[in-house]
């Protein structure tokens, strides 16, 4: 039987958009395909800027991820664990979604006493550890970036690191925005490591504007294969079917 | 870190806090400890003193579920016993907790900072044996770092609290602080295996002796390796330190009877036949023997309709695996 595929779009930015679509629209488009978009904001230790915060926080909640904001400093550790937590979630909603078919009613894994729960739990661990993985990682290079983007590095090293301790399968793919002639560029295609990062990053020249929204949108049409209308698992009804 | 991770349990002393489910009561006396997610009281239930912890959800499920996976090895100290799990429904919001054996001493660091270094060596003994025990049951414990140690007694012993990063060995490792983490220093993976809770161990003798702590500055171990021999206090055992930083060490209990020689004990001690059996031989059975458990549990089960339900679950999830 053919494995679960996780897929996330993986937006790093310090700020907001000024070009192109509403970026929570084009996350919402991405959420309707099975795409989860996470959002990380990067922010100066002394500056904060409330507009920014506000964008970050919309499109994960659009998107059907998680948001977070970090210092440069904190941000390794931040990256791997808003991942991990959005596949959590991601596989704690299939939960649920199977649970509500089969009471035909609303029921959250938190509604259920303490001791059914962990048992569903050790199944959404299971899930997350095997289940393959397909990440694409979106980074701001716009001109304000330029001093976080040797962190930026080092985090997303940190990320492939975590992932590929896992025993499920992982696909990373690298895009920029803003590209050089267009709005969004390729940087490394769909890869199982970032081995290629490092010297990837080396050749960047940020500035530009910020087109976050039509990033989102040229991102979701580089995943591969056939896209759902909602869901990870590719025949979700079936399983149903076949076992009641 | 802003809102996800924020830590939003704030319970004063004196509150009562009434389990939904399983209708036990318990008063709160103070706060122990605060971490990134959870937060733990010092509370008063039936039974006397325990520990209560709150945290997301989903933390609390998983770390309930290591907890009793430990509770099934016998006579075993892995971590803090488990008593109870619930939830506390309280204006409007509903809040995941458990309550366990409370561990009375202070933290591995206010510990050395009020004994001395000398104390270190000894103690990462008794943490080597407790991890041995723990990786013959199939566990790395993960997010090792002084924090989560707790000297008890006296006669003192070295007890490990926080089972949020305890991982099955072969899978990845869920939690981990970054200065104690192996992946950080980019001198290993994440993998959950002995060698990865080695590596810590030796990073706690480290933090130790730098309680500031220190970044990374892209050189790998040779960093941590310049680190510990700069450092006077860990002479005796330098070398036993950097083979574990370095990833020497298949098992805890060889780096044990190596650190035991370097602090100059008899070396008859180290040879003493171990009395545990050998893990590799009972790993089926416990599998066996949980499932079994997991049936009858689901039998029964608060409502029989759920535990109907959640074995369909589970049963279409597990196909999903396959
Ligand atoms: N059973 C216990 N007995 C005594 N003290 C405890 C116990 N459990 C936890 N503590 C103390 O409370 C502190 C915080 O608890 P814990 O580490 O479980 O929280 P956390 O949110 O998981 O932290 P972390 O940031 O490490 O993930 C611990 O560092 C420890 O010092
Ligand atoms: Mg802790």
């Amino acid at each position: 039987m053919k494995q679960g595929t996780i897929r996330q779009i993986l937006l790093l930015t310090d700020g907001c958009s000024n070009n192109g679509e509403d970026p929570s629209a084009m996350a919402v488009l991405a959420r309707e395909q099975g795409i989860t978009v996470n959002v990380i904001g990067i922010i100066d230790e002394d500056a904060s800027n409330q507009r920014g915060l506000h964008e970050i926080d919309q499109i994960a909640l659009s998107g059907g991820g998680i948001s977070q904001t970090v210092y440069a400093t904190q941000l390794s550790h931040t990256v791997q664990m808003v991942t991990r937590q959005a596949m959590t979630q991601t596989l704690q909603g299939v939960v649920n979604e199977q649970l509500k078919k089969i009471l035909h009613k609303e029921t959250d894994l938190e509604a259920l006493p303490p001791d059914t729960r962990g048992e569903v739990m050790e199944v959404v661990d299971e899930l997350g550890e095997t289940a393959n993985l397909e990440v694409l990682i979106l980074v701001d290079t716009s001109a304000s970036m330029a001093s976080k983007l040797p962190t930026v590095k080092e985090a997303l090293l940190d990320l492939s690191l975590s992932l590929n301790a896992r025993m499920g399968s992982n696909l990373f793919s690298l895009s920029i925005f803003p590209g050089k002639r267009k709005e969004t560029e390729q940087l490394i295609d769909w890869t199982p490591t970032l081995e290629s990062l490092p010297a990837v990053f080396s050749k960047l020249s940020p500035g530009g504007l910020t087109p976050t929204g039509p990033a989102i949108r040229e991102a979701i049409s580089k995943f591969k294969g056939k896209r759902h209308k909602k869901g990870w698992l590719p025949t979700d009804d079936e399983y149903i079917e076949k076992s009641v | 870190m802003t809102n996800t991770s924020k830590n939003l349990f704030n319970v004063s002393r004196g509150t009562v806090i009434h389990g939904k489910w399983k209708k036990q009561t318990y008063l709160v006396e103070r706060k122990i400890g605060q971490g990134a997610t959870g937060t733990v009281y010092l509370v008063n239930g039936a039974d006397g003193e325990a520990a209560l912890k709150f945290s997301q959800p989903l933390s609390i499920t998983s770390e309930i579920n290591v907890l009793k996976a430990f509770a099934k090895v016998r006579g075993s100290s892995l971590g803090p016993s488990l008593l109870d799990a619930d939830d506390w429904e309280n204006g409007g919001s509903v809040y995941s907790f458990y309550v366990m054996e409370y561990i009375k001493g202070p933290t591995l660091t206010d510990f050395i900072k009020a004994r001395g270094p000398s104390w270190i060596g000894v103690l990462l003994l008794q943490l080597l044996e407790n991890l041995h025990a723990l990786h013959e049951e199939g566990w790395v414990f993960g997010d090792l770092k002084p924090d989560n140690l707790i000297v008890s007694g006296p006669p003192f012993a070295l007890r490990c609290v926080d089972v949020g990063g305890t991982t099955k060995i072969g899978r990845s490792v869920k939690e981990y602080t970054e200065f104690f983490d192996r992946g950080y220093w980019r001198a290993g993976s994440r993998k959950a295996e002995p060698s990865y809770d080695l590596f810590a161990a030796a990073m706690v003798a480290v933090n130790l002796v730098y309680p500031e702590r220190f970044l990374r500055d892209g050189t790998g171990s040779r960093q941590l390796i310049l680190k510990v021999k700069q450092k006077q206090e860990l002479r005796a055992y330098a070398p036993v330190l950097v083979k574990a930083l370095q990833g020497e060490y298949a098992s805890a209990q060889e780096m044990r009877e190596e650190l035991l020689e370097a602090l100059g004990a008899a070396s008859h001690e180290s040879r003493k036949p171990s009395s545990r059996p050998s893990h590799s031989v009972k790993n089926n059975g416990r599998t066996a023997r949980r499932r079994q458990q997991k049936k009858e549990k689901q039998l029964f089960g608060l409502a029989s309709v759920l535990g109907t339900a959640v074995l369909y679950v589970l049963y279409i999830l597990t196909e999903v695996l396959m």
